[in-house]
């Protein structure tokens, strides 16, 4: 006789009153597929845990926020932020379907020009700029967006020892209404340094002011704030217009517009509160369209946006380790991959599912990585299938910031492979080795 | 390991405790279990019984009625 199906006993205390209203999440749906590649071939290919993009997603995404934009504003112009995710196959994706580059480093400037980005397509942000990385921008005609002062004179001196002409913007910060304000980068619009220091580049000889820029904060779920934000550098361009008979050629409001995943401590998931990228179009053009610039001055709208065009073409998948129940009887399962590669579980709920079909019994847990620390918790609280050694999971949306702000710490960091248009696999990433780890250390002859 | 006498269980694996006013539920696996155990049946006749009806190892069993079996103690279930 055939044996049945095993599933771990279980036993819950029934409890009335104390659900939130809507209930808890159960997490039972499985994806077996990411794209039409079996999630367990994956695994079994390229090991676990591993980091798997979507090349599908990321042109869906990028084509479908291009749309939304240029049906609403003729000149608008993406620059992928390459903080969000420089691999660099990922990079080359964004800039085939028409973004510039968004750089903070001299480091991603390099890796953009590597990409084959043209020069005068890279947008250079960030308060860390050298004399190095300021010469080589104002030499390849790229867009310097000036942070601050000692930043703008160094500029100046620059531009005049080397008869350099930088194409520059300024960064402007300011009060949108939200809380936290993002007042440490650019200018202040309210107490007039912005203006300053435009009039300081529109009065120098070399300095060409091209743009005005602006970066309001991350995550953002205020469509309002953009509006101000975009009335505020329509207000400076109108001025530099009137009084210096300069029209800026773009204004660019940055990026931040939020992805669908769910906030930690947020009583709503993502994907019912976060606004739309239509609805932050409609705040942002609608201010430039009224504003009252002639059709022949409307300036180009400049978007960095990271976060939404790549989030949900991230996964990553993992397997368990161990079960364990803790002492207060809440079960604990422990996952081969921790925060030191999934970052944002600092920050957000992630959704997490079964990579097969379980039993319909599920149970609160708690999820922890592999990491011998007590930091290393992936989910506080999340209810899943009766899981058990060996069995995979996937992770969704952590295609920003994941594969740039993980850590090698205890573990080293996995494959990242991408899915292409055909769905064919390729690794863009190693996983790393102890050779690659130690390649950079050196130890001093009294300890050899 | 014996289930308290007092305990009324359901085949459809809902338990009711009496004392306290406490109900639970388990999942098909539990109840066959629980209902072993009221048949005073030891921990290896138990093992016995599932690894021969299910599909699974028998060391993994044996550590996952260890598991329930904690569970049952700590909501006051066995005797």
């Amino acid at each position: 006789m055939e044996k049945q199906r095993y599933e771990r006993p279980v036993i819950l205390k029934m409890n009335t009153g104390l659900m939130n209203k809507f209930g808890t999440k159960t997490e039972n749906e499985p994806v077996t597929h990411i794209e039409s590649v079996p999630v367990k071939s994956l695994l079994s290919e390229y090991g676990s845990p591993l980091f798997v993009i979507s090349e599908k997603q990321i042109r869906r995404n990028m084509q479908n926020a291009k749309r939304i934009f240029k049906t609403r504003y003729p000149k608008v112009r993406f620059a992928w932020s390459y903080k969000t995710n420089y691999m660099n196959a990922v990079c080359r994706i964004f800039h085939q379907e028409g973004s510039w580059a968004e750089v903070v480093s001299g480091f991603e400037y390099q890796k953009a020009l590597g990409n084959g980005v043209p020069g005068e397509k890279i947008i250079f942000n960030g308060p860390d700029k050298t004399d190095e990385d300021l010469i080589a921008a104002a030499k390849n005609n790229s867009l310097i967006h000036i942070d601050h002062y000692d930043e703008l004179y160094s500029l100046i001196r620059l531009s005049e020892e080397l008869d350099l002409h930088p194409r520059v913007a300024i960064r402007v910060n300011m009060d949108t209404g939200i809380y936290p304000k993002w007042d440490r980068f650019g200018f202040n619009f309210e107490n007039g340094q912005a203006w300053n220091a435009l009039t300081r580049i529109l009065n120098s000889k070399n300095l060409d002011l091209v743009g005005l820029h602006c970066h309001i904060g991350t995550f953002m779920l205020s469509t309002n704030a953009y509006a101000t934000a975009t009335r505020n550098l329509c207000e400076l361009a109108w001025a530099a217009k009137e009084r210096y008979n300069k029209m800026v050629e773009y204004i660019d409001l940055g990026g931040g517009f939020p992805s669908t995943n769910t906030l930690k401590g947020a009583y709503l998931p993502g994907t019912d509160t976060v606004p739309s990228i239509d609805q932050f179009a409609d705040a942002i053009t609608d201010v430039v369209l009224t504003y009252g610039f002639r059709q022949e001055e409307m300036p180009t709208l400049v978007l960095e946006s990271g976060r939404a065009l790549i989030d949900d073409a991230g996964y990553l998948l993992g397997t368990v380790l161990a079960t364990k129940r803790l002492s207060d009887g809440r079960r604990a399962t422990v996952l081969d991959f921790g925060l030191n590669s999934l970052f944002t579980s600092l920050w957000y709920e992630h959704k997490i599912s079964p990579a097969k079909q379980h039993g319909s019994q599920t149970e609160e847990m708690v999820l922890f990585g592999p990491l011998c620390m007590n930091i290393d918790v992936v989910r506080e609280s999340v209810v899943l299938p009766l899981l058990e050694k060996g069995d995979q999971l996937v992770v969704h949306k952590v295609g920003a910031y994941n594969m740039t702000q993980w850590m090698q710490f205890i573990t080293m960091r996995p494959n990242i492979v991408l899915i292409d248009k055909d769905n064919n696999t390729h690794i863009i990433r190693k996983a790393e080795t102890l050779e690659y780890i130690e390649q950079l250390e050196q130890i001093p002859d009294h300890l050899k | 390991m014996r289930v308290r006498k007092n305990i009324a269980t359901s085949d459809e694996g809902f338990l009711f405790n009496p004392t306290t006013g406490d109900s639970f539920s388990t999942n098909p696996i539990g109840t066959e279990i629980i209902l072993l155990m009221k048949k005073d049946r030891t921990s290896k006749d138990i093992v016995d019984a599932i690894c021969e009806k299910y599909d699974v190892d028998r060391a993994l069993f044996e550590r996952d009625l260890d598991d329930f079996t904690l569970q049952l103690k700590e909501f006051s279930l066995l005797e």
